[in-house]
């Protein structure tokens, strides 16, 4: 499975460029061309980058996540979701390394063949850093008002996970019972 | 947008000051402005060869070819996008990107696409339709095979960690499609509330 993704990369690029050959395209100046770009984009997002990772940095390093861990599992049902999954779902719409790091200390935990760590699999596995993508490429044009891109994000979000939870139960809870 | 980053700020001072631990939030604060500009210059390279190989793609027509066979999804997607436009190819190539799992193409394609989306934006402070739907289908998080979660699975000696492949292609494949719904259910109340 690695090897694959391994060799996707190599592959599209070698189509392209056979492509470009057999079109005539002059593809050392046409490269630089484009590469000039680069730096004023990278440069240009800066701003949104800092003021996201810090508030998220921040709000990390203030036990918060803990916190609204414990409030979520006080108000759900016991037996739905273990407590461990809580954090995976505060954090998987702000930050992958910050997901990354409390799914590897999950599945340490609870093995990497326990229930939690494959409900903890998937709902990782299938998400994406909403308000990191929505400030980044919204910063980088300099869009002020998102309109409905945000909630969009959310709603999605909020399914996503109780879609995780759902499927999960489908296919592995038969398996501990 | 303004509302998640005072409630983030303020609720994570409060927290840290009830909790008694304002050294582990400045440090927070101070790792995350490193961070941002880590990451910012890391992206600069990236960026750069990924607009190169661009380039040359949308110079020998491949760009083209792939909107043109998927225009006729897209035109339902993206109402506002002018047929010829460069941004139909990106947003097929940013998706494809994003479902093969290459982070690292798929962001300087993405906002590729988000400044040819801009550059047909009559109001440059506002999100257009198009942008909310792209970024729907982005901020969905369509993966074909999650190779990271994989790779720490077997990382931690898990006995079958490709089991999980099919599962998270079903929910990342329902919250794609759901996602889309959402942005077209909400364009229809954005439009309405904004035009009358």
């Amino acid at each position: 499975m690695e090897q694959i993704s391994l060799y996707i990369l190599p592959i599209i690029i070698l189509v392209i460029f056979l492509v470009a050959i057999i079109k005539k395209v002059a593809v050392y100046e046409e490269f630089v061309e484009g590469a000039k770009d680069g730096f004023n984009v990278s440069v240009s997002i800066i701003p949104y980058l800092v003021a996201l990772i810090v508030a998220i940095s921040m709000f990390r390093a203030s036990g918060a996540i803990d916190l609204i861990s414990g409030f979520i599992l006080g108000i759900t049902e016991k037996s739905l979701v273990s407590a461990d999954i809580i954090p995976i779902m505060l954090t998987r719409s702000l930050s992958g390394a910050a997901t990354l790091g409390i799914f590897s200390d999950l599945a340490a935990q609870n093995g990497a063949d326990s229930f939690v760590t494959q409900m903890a699999a998937i709902m990782v596995g299938s998400s994406e850093t909403t308000f990191y993508v929505l400030s980044v490429y919204f910063g980088a044009i300099g869009i002020k008002k998102f309109r409905y891109a945000l909630l969009t994000g959310v709603l999605a979000d909020i399914i996503g996970i109780v879609l995780a939870i759902w499927v999960a139960r489908l296919f592995f809870l038969a398996n501990i019972g | 947008m303004n509302y998640v980053f005072f409630i983030l700020i303020v609720v994570s001072i409060l927290i840290s000051l009830v909790n008694g631990n304002v050294e582990n939030l400045v440090k927070g604060m101070l790792d995350g402005c490193n961070l941002a500009v880590k990451v910012a210059f890391s992206l600069i390279g990236l960026m750069a060869f990924w607009l190169g190989i661009m380039r040359i793609a949308e110079k020998s027509g491949f760009i083209t070819f792939i909107s043109k066979l998927l225009y006729p999804i897209l035109k339902y997607l993206f109402k506002d996008v002018k047929k010829d436009s460069p941004a139909l190819g990106d947003i097929s190539m940013s998706l494809g990107a994003n479902a093969l799992g290459l982070t690292n193409a798929a962001t300087p394609i993405g906002l590729k696409v988000m400044k040819e989306l801009q550059d047909e934006n009559s109001n440059k402070d506002v999100a257009t339709d198009s942008m909310c739907m792209f970024l729907a289908m982005n901020t969905a998080g369509f993966q074909i095979i999650p190779a990271t979660v994989i790779a720490i699975l077997v990382a931690l000696g898990a006995s079958e960690p490709t089991k999980i492949i099919l599962p998270t292609l079903i929910v990342t494949t329902l919250t794609f499609i759901i996602s889309i719904i959402i942005a077209t259910i909400l364009r229809f109340l954005w439009n309405y509330k904004e035009n009358g």
